[in-house]
């Protein structure tokens, strides 16, 4: 193997390791990574039964597996009835359904489009 | 002698008879589950599979090469999400030509990370891929080189073995409820053949952004419509669009709640090198917390 290869594939493994450390290394904190534009929007659906329901029903489809049917949490997922939960604004709510927070095992729900995600904010709040 | 060929078709038609069985055991012995969310067949999005979740997928395409035999190529794939920026697949690819034979043509076995932990504009996702097969695989996951029609019309033939690395750059974007995603494709023979070129991209929509209140199957939410173009670039030494083929590909999912999702895919050739037509269609299912479930957890 010459010895540009050989730097390549280095560079290559390198690369991949610094990713992996990357991905690792996250903050955690993802509500102190909330930019205030996003903070401040307000969900068009808010306190509207019907998107409260369907909100309920994306919730069952897509998030019951780890919070639980009724966002009480399960063993390694954190209940939903907290208060965390319930001081975050809907604004907070769906840039975290948007990103995920990876370092936690929350990932991101970006494939939902962006009324559903509103929807799931309504549903979150209707709990409190 | 024809009684060990019946008991031999018998022994092979149980075994298949039984392993359908444990397949659709298996599939009710777990009660809940989700629908897996994939919209295209060739380009890939930046969207990973849940941490745990583990998708079993098959993707088939049909075509009908005027001067050869009709084929159905088919992949079975098990993607799991290992992190939330990290997924990991197996494929498993098989053929049947007419008036030829059915073939195991060999295996893949995928990673794809993903390096920005936030939603941005456009999120790249590196992919990486090893391959195994031979030369009569034809589930045509992905167009690169100098891939053509001329590749099909010749009989089965299992003889040269491939063995590639695959590497691809994704790119994708979601805005206002479409999804955009170009991919760009890089193919070697570790045989030592050049690298080989190709891209992909795509665009796609759910027929509605906000869910329906009501608990229902066939709502427009539940459908996803869009469309493909994929092809190949030449190679390291013929870099670029002559002698390569080309699909424009409409495309069209349909995720069941709670239930595999459905999609379908007629491809038309672009050029003289490309098949004519394809039909591409695939089923998938997502076994939610998979492995956490056999643990009992």
């Amino acid at each position: 193997m010459s010895a540009k290869r050989i730097r390549l594939f280095m560079s290559l493994i390198a690369l991949l390791g610094s990713m992996l450390l990357y991905a690792e290394a996250g903050d955690g904190m993802w509500l102190t990574r909330v930019p205030d534009k996003q903070r401040a929007r307000e969900n068009p659906f808010a306190g509207q039964p019907d998107a409260i329901a369907a909100g309920s029903k994306l919730f069952r489809q897509n998030c019951a597996t780890c919070h639980g049917s009724e966002a009480v949490g399960t063993k390694k997922y954190p209940n939903l009835h907290s208060e965390q939960v319930r001081a975050a604004t809907d604004g907070e709510l769906e840039w975290l359904l948007k990103n995920g927070s990876m370092k936690n095992g929350m990932p991101s729900w970006s494939k939902l489009p962006e009324q559903q995600r509103w929807q799931i904010v309504a549903f979150l709040k209707s709990l409190m | 002698m024809e009684q060990l060929v019946l008991e031999k078709y018998l022994f092979a038609r149980s075994f298949k008879f039984l392993g359908l069985l444990a397949c659709v055991a298996g599939a009710l012995a777990i009660p809940r589950r989700a629908s897996a969310q994939e919209n295209y067949f060739v380009t890939y999005t930046h969207h990973m599979e849940e941490p745990g979740n583990l998708e079993f997928a098959t993707k088939s395409v049909t075509g009908f090469p005027g001067a050869g035999n009709a084929f159905w190529g088919n992949a079975v794939e098990m993607e799991y999400g290992v992190k939330t920026w990290w997924t990991s697949e197996l494929y498993l690819d098989s053929q049947t030509t007419a008036n030829e034979s059915s073939v195991f043509t060999g295996f893949r076995f995928e990673n794809r990370f993903r390096p920005l932990l936030q939603e941005h504009w456009i999120n790249p996702v590196l992919y990486a891929e090893f391959e195994d097969i031979n030369s009569a695989d034809k589930a045509l996951l992905e167009v690169v080189g100098h891939d053509g029609i001329e590749d099909f019309l010749g009989r089965n033939d299992r003889s040269e073995k491939k063995r590639e690395v695959e590497l691809k750059l994704i790119l994708s974007s979601n805005f206002k409820g479409w999804n955009v995603a170009e991919n760009m494709i890089a193919e070697k023979n570790i045989a030592g053949e050049p690298w080989e070129f190709g891209y992909a991209v795509a665009v796609s929509r759910p027929l509605s952004l906000a869910a329906s209140p009501k608990a229902c199957r066939f709502c427009r939410e539940n459908f996803a419509a869009g469309a493909e173009l994929y092809g190949g670039l030449g190679d390291r030494y013929s870099f670029g669009l002559h002698d390569t083929s080309h699909y424009l590909a409409p495309t069209l999912a349909f995720r069941l709640p709670s239930g595999p999702t459905f999609s379908i895919s007629p491809a038309a050739g672009l050029n003289s090198n490309s098949h004519g037509f394809l039909l591409r269609f695939g089923v998938a299912y997502e076994i939610n917390q998979a492995f956490s479930r056999l643990r009992g957890k």
